[in-house]
């Protein structure tokens, strides 16, 4: 078992990779054999992509707040003229469909919650189009990010209401970093790296649902989120370093979410919901 | 999962489902009391629906999920949810009192994240159930005895207690054995529990 990054990277250089010491742990903690693991991974893989193929489709949410924009993006891919590039902006889009699946009450697969679902899912879909990633090498990524999400869950939080949104889409975009990098042929150390300068940006981030739904701003921060995990898994293939080691980074966003208020944290109360536009959008929905 | 937030939606769905399985039954009048972020968003996160779908026995990944309280009324639950505003010991907690007519039960849960979650209190008895362990529930009346034919029976079964806790309300009423075990596999050994005297429910969660 691993309690901490430093022991993560440990087990994996011991094993030969940090989805080997993932799925190393989870046999040992479930007592279930690696087959009924990697299938249960399968299962989720296949969620993933499903989601990402119904929200580019076009859907819409019940109360109508967000939809539409993963066909928006790619119907912009397809003219050919981004700034950001096609494998990016693909994630972007990506992460956009899950979450607006999720919005409309569809099938998604949590990762590490609902709110943050499109962050993996998104890279994932996009770098193995772009790469020809085979079934192994998809369900690595997914183990890689599950082992620095389980770090980090046991350690800080995952949820919105604990910890903000920093703990939510800054975990899964942290996640989605290190298993970017692990997938490229970066050392494990390589992706811790990535976990650290992922979380550093995105420390702070509150958590403030309009009208206490998982729509706005979750939505387009899954985008973004999505975005930022590329940026820092390339800076950690170019072997740079985060000053702050990866658990202190840990530890810290932790400290940030204790000392959040509760306001900015999944209560609808401040941010983006205490708006005059959140505030009569909470009226109109809610008033049917 | 279905749902917007996995720490709303699923791990509320997971926290009524438990509730559920711990009552034996589906109850008939429901009081479901959200403190914090439950309280604040649970109509927005559709963690009522969860909660009485959890209930109703649905997982986080059932498509019913969003007809629950629907469906919870043509089955005949009344079901009332009470949005309090004290503090809790987690942001996001639910506490649900059960009940039947011929028994009652009161569980606190809390979701931590990710869909996964914790029963922190059983009829008032605190404690930190995650569910990540294969662990036994039992709910019996306090007689003598009950601790030995419970433990005999597991080790008739050759399984290995792992923690057990075991509590009651006050002497001669109702009591609650939790037993954390190291096999995932235990045949069917709920069934031969089952048919021991002075006992309402017993539940494995894997």
């Amino acid at each position: 078992m691993f309690h901490s990054i430093e022991e993560l990277v440990q087990l994996s250089n011991q094993l030969g990779s940090v989805s080997e010491a993932m799925i190393q742990v989870e046999m040992e903690t479930s007592g279930q054999d690696r087959q009924v693991i990697l299938n249960h991974m399968k299962n989720n893989l296949a969620v993933m992509k499903q989601s990402v193929d119904e929200g580019i489709a076009g859907v819409e949410s019940v109360t109508k707040l967000t939809g539409g924009d993963a066909k928006r993006m790619d119907d912009y891919l397809n003219k050919g003229q981004t700034l950001s590039g096609p494998t990016l902006l693909k994630a972007v889009r990506n992460a956009i469909a899950v979450n607006e699946v999720n919005a409309k009450m569809g099938l998604i697969c949590a990762n590490p919650t609902a709110g943050s679902a499109g962050v993996v899912a998104g890279v994932l879909t996009s770098i193995t189009e772009t790469r020809a990633l085979s079934l192994e090498q998809q369900l690595e990524f997914l183990f890689t990010a599950g082992a620095f999400g389980l770090v980090i869950a046991n350690n800080a939080s995952i949820s919105g209401a604990a910890g903000g949104c920093q703990a939510e889409i800054g975990s899964s975009s942290a996640m989605a970093s290190a298993a970017l990098v692990a997938i490229s042929g970066g050392s494990p150390d390589a992706s811790a790296q990535a976990v650290a300068i992922t979380l550093k940006n995105m420390m702070g981030l509150i958590c403030d649902p309009v009208a206490g739904l998982v729509e706005v701003p979750c939505v387009k921060r899954n985008a973004l989120g999505a975005s930022q995990a590329y940026i820092s898994a390339d800076m950690a293939l170019a072997s740079i370093c985060s000053v702050i080691p990866p658990d202190e980074v840990v530890a810290a966003m932790y400290k940030v979410g204790v000392q959040m208020p509760s306001s900015f944290k999944e209560t609808a109360e401040g941010g983006l919901a205490d708006t005059p536009t959140a505030r009569r959008l909470e009226k109109e929905i809610f008033s049917t | 999962m279905i749902g917007p937030s996995s720490s709303h939606t699923a791990g509320a769905a997971r926290i009524g489902k438990v509730v559920r399985q711990i009552f034996g039954e589906q109850p008939t009048q429901v009081d479901i009391f959200l403190y914090e972020s439950f309280a604040k968003t649970y109509r927005g996160h559709g963690t009522d629906i969860a909660l009485v779908g959890g209930l109703l026995g649905m997982g986080p990944d059932d498509s019913r999920l969003s007809e629950s309280l629907k469906i919870a009324h043509e089955n005949g639950m009344e079901v009332l949810f009470v949005p309090k505003k004290e503090k809790a010991e987690h942001p996001n907690m639910v506490r649900m009192d059960v009940s039947n007519g011929t028994h009652a039960l009161s569980v606190t849960g809390i979701s931590i994240g990710g869909g996964n979650i914790q029963i922190s209190e059983l009829n008032g008895f605190k404690l930190n159930l995650t569910l990540g362990i294969p662990t036994i529930i039992i709910v019996h009346q306090d007689v003598p005895g009950m601790i030995a034919k419970v433990t005999q029976t597991l080790s008739n079964f050759g399984i290995n207690i792992g923690t057990m806790t075991v509590t009651r309300e006050s002497k001669g009423e109702k009591a609650i054995m939790i037993i954390e075990i190291d096999q995932p596999d235990i045949g069917n050994l709920l069934e031969e529990i089952k048919e021991l005297d002075d006992l309402y429910s017993a539940t494995f969660f894997k």
